[in-house]
């Protein structure tokens, strides 16, 4: 052994076979990976465990997540389901990339690189438009009645109140029960919101999809520097494009988290 | 140094022959397809019961493919693949307690 290691003084392993046969810096990437798909986990459970805890008074991610661009009415989940797809999309296009990193083709990662780069930002602009539109609310609210009862409104049927099993008053019946209301909330925040009659809904909302949003961000960041290393021929001189690879697993890994928001936070 | 990780790579198996640009396609549409089929039967008066079990089903199916295929896992060492698997013991471990935990929870008053 000692006399390959002269021959090849790079080489410090001397085990024999590498059991794991992988680079530090792709061993290092899953690594990383694992403890963050731990801290998405805890955070995903902590959701499902108050969920369980306040079932009757958590709100059905269906009746809150309504919006579509340029569409006047109720399109549940089409638009979360639109942002899994430019997710999994600019996850096809990474993989590409690596592909043709693989191949040493440099134009070609540029290509790919740079769709993963685009498909990153529309899916940070889909983002900030649901935030918008979460935090924005509705015109006219929800209200917590005079018996501690809390209602909705719909845009889309004015004077009408929801309560959260889907039963509805309107009528004057509707304008007392609004009138004598001891608050009317529009909108959401870390204290309260109209979607639902706890601030945790709103609060676990913000801060999962933020985290995983600043994921998105930082991947997005990653992957430009990568493009400009790229671009100026570091990974041709060097004749290794594993710094593409490296970003790729950052990438599907926050494609992959994503999948788990969309069904737990958005389906379930 | 690039010229000894293309040796370990060539001694190891570790080559991408077995991921092909046809192949990568064809995970992007399983993955696409299962989405839509998720987002449409949440409108299906199915029971609550066996969408949520569909739902979980179907995303570790997802999570499978990306994992596997695109984070090029399938093809990594067998020592390493465990590695990297096993601690997620612990969440399943962490499912366990919070559900077994979280229904006397349930019953506490508000």
């Amino acid at each position: 052994m000692s006399s390959h290691a002269a021959a090849n003084p790079s080489k410090v392993w001397g085990g024999g076979h590498s059991p794991f046969n992988l680079s530090w810096g792709k061993m290092f990437m899953w690594i990383f990976l694992v403890s963050d798909a731990f801290t998405f986990s805890s955070l995903l459970i902590a959701y499902g465990y108050m969920r369980h805890r306040f079932t009757s008074i958590w709100p059905i991610p269906g009746d809150v997540f309504t919006h579509f661009p340029f569409i006047h009415g109720h399109v549940p989940l089409a638009y979360v389901g639109l942002m899994t797809f430019i997710l999994i999309m600019s996850s096809v296009t990474m993989v590409l990339a690596v592909f043709a990193g693989h191949n040493h083709n440099r134009k070609s990662v540029l290509m790919w690189l740079g769709l993963t780069i685009i498909g990153g930002f529309m899916f940070l602009g889909s983002q900030a438009w649901e935030w918008y539109h979460f935090i924005e609310g509705s015109e006219k609210g929800a209200f917590v009645l005079a018996d501690g009862r809390f209602a909705r409104t719909d845009d889309l049927e004015p004077g009408v109140l929801m309560f959260q099993d889907h039963s509805k008053v309107e009528g004057a019946e509707a304008q007392e029960l609004m009138a004598t209301a001891k608050k009317n909330i529009i909108g959401a925040n870390l204290t309260e919101n109209e979607y639902g009659n706890t601030p945790l809904f709103a609060n676990f909302f913000f801060f999962i999809t933020g985290f995983h949003g600043f994921h998105v961000f930082s991947g997005v960041v990653l992957n430009i520097i990568v493009f400009i290393l790229v671009y100026q021929g570091f990974n041709e001189r060097k004749k290794d494009y594993e710094l593409v690879e490296k970003v790729g697993l950052y990438w599907h890994f926050v494609d992959l988290v994503w999948v788990f928001v969309f069904t737990f936070f958005y389906l379930v | 140094m690039s010229n000894n990780h293309h040796a370990v790579a060539a001694e190891g198996g570790h080559d991408h022959g077995s991921l092909t640009t046809k192949l990568i396609w064809r995970v992007f549409w399983i993955l696409l397809a299962v989405t839509i089929f998720e987002v449409a039967i949440s409108f299906t008066g199915i029971s609550k019961e066996v969408l949520m079990l569909t739902f979980i089903v179907l995303t570790i199916v997802k999570s499978y493919y990306i994992v596997g295929y695109f984070m090029h896992l399938k093809y990594e060492a067998v020592p390493f693949r465990w590695s990297i698997l096993l601690p997620f013991i612990l969440i399943v471990y962490l499912i366990f307690i919070a559900l077994y935990e979280g229904s006397s929870l349930t019953m506490a008053p508000l």
